[in-house]
């Protein structure tokens, strides 16, 4: 049995070890894995998600389990500190001697430092391990402790450099960049582009300042600024280096392989070095005089030196690397791909730029305008696997290219289907799974659906930047083959949540355990219990009091569940009213349960903190005085904002808070696929940010203007214009009929934005249905929205007034006891959860 | 944390030195999960009403070390009975405690008892 030894455990060192053991070969070799880091290898790519959510093992490649599981030695915490190509041994760090017959050098980067003056001083970072993270994080909680608004810069403005920016961001530190170069990343970008990218992330709260040398980092022992020139200095906190990338070549370099003049280790195409039984792969790798820092070229590279190894010498690493990118820096999508940058010489761009949107797209066509040569995108890159697919494969391009790239309503047409790429076209260039191999899966019967294909392809499995690819493919070719393309939404019910929804009020079904008899199998699960719970609600207006056993959590206890098994108590506040009397009340029930209080973004007051035996008493009080549940717990109606209006403003042109109050009332309790959220400005100054909701009102003279289906979050959106200049009667129909349309179609947590882009015709489509009426369902919508409002009631009054539903507000069956596992900690006057451990 | 993790571990109904009675199968909801106090444990104890079988393991759930998965759904997935975490919905069978979503996280389970109404989880303490 031969010996492979691979140096370093990151993305790649793992890719190694994934591609091997999934070869029959394998069972005649045995694989020892060194990795300096104290954890197995993890995802590099997504790190700045751990400041998200500080979950070292949710960026896993895999648990330490699987290497044990596939036979492979994992040895962590331990450097590799000597080559011995003679005996074919290598040393660790601690002393230990193991001898190979194959040695994989897969050690990556390191970041480069620049040799700037004070750079050792505390406070200075560099960006790439989780610990380094770890490190930072403590460092900016420390600074945060001592002195609000703390700043942090980070020297680089590349890729890297913006990711570190965002990090910084999220530690609550006033973010600044500094680059050398007159531009941002200017690897990837023109000059016009990356201006593009300035000025949508200065509106993001980014500091930018370019073409800065750095001089000196000064400070007495702690970082306090960075000076530049003689009287350009700029102040900061924290400093965090990602000014580029060394290849970590020390142990090749020692054993005397081939390395480049500035650092890599020589490989051929069979990504062997100067000594045949060594390969090198990864950020460490000089391949065509190149070091390839991203992840795509190499796993290739792993996959390559696997094939060596076991014997099928015929694969080889390609003469040329795509290095084309598609990344969301910051909620900023930037791509580029093929040649970005072009000579005038050697082919034509076409250049589309609306700076107020912070949009940019350029591409690079031949001379002879039948070829697409290379291109950017900055703000928008929905076209870029497409575009990136008909560059690599060489097809044609319409007559006039900037159909590819102009909107719609520019004159530009969505261009071809996924269908009319070759089958040797990559779709997925991580784990490299081409359209044939996908659609093979399908054609040959061994997959049925998504989920098929990415459990035998792997595509999508990498980045999953081409999971949309991925999906368009899978049903195509289903539909090709006279399949029907189902979007069910579980194992337990073969059904999309609209049939199911025709089917629960078609037959009158009474509760989710007979739908589950009728036509489902099993027990159910997470996903189909809170979505049947939701369609009972929509139907019949049942309080989750009723069917209490197919409620999430939340809705369950009719309270959000909080960070250590807590939760938190918001009372219906309808359009952000509220008087004194009311605002004293909320202020002695918090201070009698001891309850943490903070005013929501939607204007009223969440009280954090309270166990579930106090829910009930805390209730009871609230509701004495006057208050019911706000459903903040529920995918319902959650609060109609809005600004002051004509009743106090002096621009306001109707009363925006009557009219929220009038609409939050009408809604309330209303379940639906996901949350809903309103809002009603008085005037087109917009204060109380409508257009940002799933439904909102701008007073405008004649009336209201109409606005649908926007959202913050993740993927913010404005609302787009339904009807304009309508009186209050009518506003109210158009909503009803919305809202119940939106109830009716839309996929299980899908939000109002996403489903009119999913909706075929789009707002043309939905003007026609709720103002034309262009279905033949309007007053259907209206007397089924109109019953549902009938039959409101407050959930908490009826479950504190049911001793049998009080039943459940209790932590044990068998004691009276409660949580004794709850730690608070004192926080700025009031209280927090303790930490996790 | 660690401590409070470290007393739970499974049981096997062989293994059981004491059926601990915690109440009337009418005081356990139907097709959910409750919770039980024993000793310095909390056990959380799952009804599957459908097919009249039970469940009980521990209650904290070990990714974020929050007593909270007897408040979690129940079903089941490729026939394997389960829980998932209200927190993160983390999956967990309750016939074996293992993540059904690979992660490298465990639980500890019991053994249920029903007789004459009565719900008895097993211990070996």
């Amino acid at each position: 049995m031969q010996h492979i030894i691979v140096v370093g455990n990151g993305m790649v060192g793992y890719k190694f070890c994934e591609k091997f053991v999934e070869k029959a070969e394998s069972k005649d070799f045995k694989i020892t894995v060194f990795g300096e880091e104290p954890r197995p290898a993890y995802d590099r790519v997504h790190l700045s998600e751990f400041f998200e959510n500080q979950d070292a093992k949710a960026l896993e490649m895999a648990p330490a389990q699987w290497y044990a599981d596939n036979s492979i030695d994992l040895i962590t915490g331990e450097r590799v500190a000597d080559i011995n190509r003679t005996s074919k041994t290598i040393k660790t760090a601690k002393d230990r001697e193991f001898s190979y017959d194959h040695l994989v050098l897969a050690t990556g980067s390191s970041p480069f430092v620049p040799p700037i003056k004070g750079v050792e001083k505390e406070g200075v970072f560099v960006y790439r391990t989780i610990e380094d993270l770890e490190g930072m994080l403590a460092y900016a909680a420390k600074l945060k402790a001592k002195k609000p608004g703390a700043r942090a810069a980070v020297l680089g403005g590349g890729l890297l450099g913006l990711e570190a920016g965002k990090a910084v961001m999220d530690m609550g530190l006033e973010p600044h960049i500094v680059e050398f170069a007159p531009k941002l990343m200017p690897r990837q970008l023109d000059s016009r582009s990356s201006q593009v990218l300035q000025l949508k992330l200065e509106s993001i709260g980014l500091n930018i300042h370019l073409s800065k040398a750095t001089n000196q980092i000064l400070g007495n022992g702690a970082i306090t600024g960075m000076e530049f020139g003689e009287d350009d200095v700029l102040d900061v906190d924290m400093l965090v280096v990602s000014a580029g990338i060394r290849p970590r070549d020390e142990l090749g370099k020692a054993c005397g392989l081939d390395v480049g003049v500035r650092g890599g280790i020589v490989v051929d195409n069979k990504m062997q070095t100067s000594d045949n039984s060594i390969y090198a792969i990864g950020e460490i790798a000089l391949y065509n005089q190149m070091i390839y820092g991203l992840v795509a070229p190499g796993y290739d590279m792993a996959a390559v030196a696997v094939d060596q190894i076991i014997g099928k010498t015929e694969t080889l690493m390609p003469a040329d690397i795509d290095m084309s990118t598609k990344l969301k820096l910051i909620g900023v999508d930037v791509a580029s791909f093929g040649e970005p940058f072009m000579p005038a010489s050697k082919g034509h761009s076409i250049i589309f730029e609306n700076k107020t949107q912070h949009l940019y797209k350029r591409i690079n066509v031949s001379l002879d305008g039948k070829s697409l040569l290379g291109g950017i995108l900055v703000g928008d890159a929905a076209d870029y696997n497409m575009l990136h697919q008909v560059y690599l494969n060489g097809m044609a391009i319409p007559e006039d290219p900037s159909q590819l790239i102009l909107p719609a309503s520019e004159g530009g047409s969505s261009f071809g289907s996924v269908l009319d790429l070759p089958d040797t076209a990559q779709v997925c260039s991580c784990e490299s799974v081409s359209k044939g191999d996908i659609c093979c899966s399908i054609t040959d019967g061994d997959c049925n659906d998504f989920g098929d294909v990415v459990a035998k392809t792997k595509a999508t499995s990498g980045c999953g930047g081409c999971k949309p690819m991925v999906t368009d493919l899978v049903n195509e070719t289903l539909k090709s083959l006279g399949k029907e393309v189902k979007e069910t939404i579980c194992e337990h019910f073969n059904f999309s949540r609209q049939e199911l929804y025709d089917l629960i009020k078609i037959n009158k079904v009474p509760n989710y355990q007979e739908a589950l008899n009728l036509f489902g199998e099993g027990h159910g699960c997470e996903t189909c219990k809170p979505l049947l719970a939701s369609i009972f609600a929509t139907i019949t207006m049942e309080t989750p009091n009723r069917q209490p056993d197919i409620q999430d959590t939340n809705d369950r206890f009719l309270a959000n569940i909080q960070r250590n098994g807590t939760y938190s108590v918001v009372p219906r506040v309808a359009g952000g009213e509220i008087t004194p009397d009311q605002l004293i009340v909320i202020g002695e029930v918090a201070k009698k349960y001891d309850l943490y209080t903070k005013i929501t973004g939607g204007q009223r007051i969440d009280l954090f903190g309270a166990q579930i035996h106090e829910l009930p008493m805390i209730w009871k009080e609230l509701i004495d005085a006057g208050f019911e549940s706000g459903h903040a717990y529920g995918k319902s109606l959650r609060t109609v904002k809005s600004c002051v209006g004509s009743t106090w403003c002096r621009y306001g042109m109707h009363e925006s808070v009557t009219f929220a109050i009038d609409i939050e009332n009408r809604y309330r309790g209303l379940r639906s696929p996901h949350k809903l959220k309103g809002g009603v400005s008085g005037c087109i100054r917009e204060c109380a940010e409508a257009r940002g909701k799933d439904f909102g009102l701008i007073a405008v003279d004649g009336g209201w203007n109409l606005y649908v289906c926007g959202n913050g979050g993740a993927t913010p959106k404005h609302a787009v214009l339904l009807a304009e200049q309508l009186d209050d009667e009518t506003v109210v129909k158009y909503l009803d009929r919305f809202l119940m349309f939106y109830i009716r179609t839309a996929g299980p947590l899908v939000r109002t934005a996403p489903w009119l882009d999913k909706l075929e015709g789009g707002i043309d489509y939905l003007k026609q249905v709720v103002i034309e009426d262009s279905l033949g369902i309007a007053e259907d919508l209206e007397q089924e929205m109109q019953g549902l409002v009938n039959r409101y009631e407050c959930e908490w009054k009826q479950a504190i007034e049911n001793p049998e539903m009080m039943k459940r507000f209790k932590h044990f069956v068998n004691s009276d006891d409660t949580d004794d596992n709850l730690v608070f900690v004192p926080m700025r006057e009031q209280k927090m959860p303790k930490q996790w451990a | 944390m660690q401590d409070i993790l470290s007393q739970y571990e499974s049981v096997a109904v062989d293994a059981v030195k004491e059926w601990f009675r915690v109440g009337e199968t009418s005081d356990f909801p139907e097709n959910s999960g409750a919770c039980i106090k024993h000793k310095t444990k909390q056990i959380a104890v799952y009804n599957f009403a459908r097919t009249g079988k039970w469940y009980a393991t521990q209650n904290l759930c070990p990714h974020k070390m929050e007593m909270v998965l007897s408040l979690g759904m129940i079903g089941d997935k490729d026939n394997i009975p389960k829980v998932a975490c209200p927190m993160h919905k983390k999956n967990f069978s309750l016939e074996d405690g293992s993540s059904l979503g690979g992660e490298d996280l465990k639980i500890a389970t019991y053994p249920v008892k029903i007789e004459n109404g009565n719900v008895y989880i097993g211990f070996s303490d």
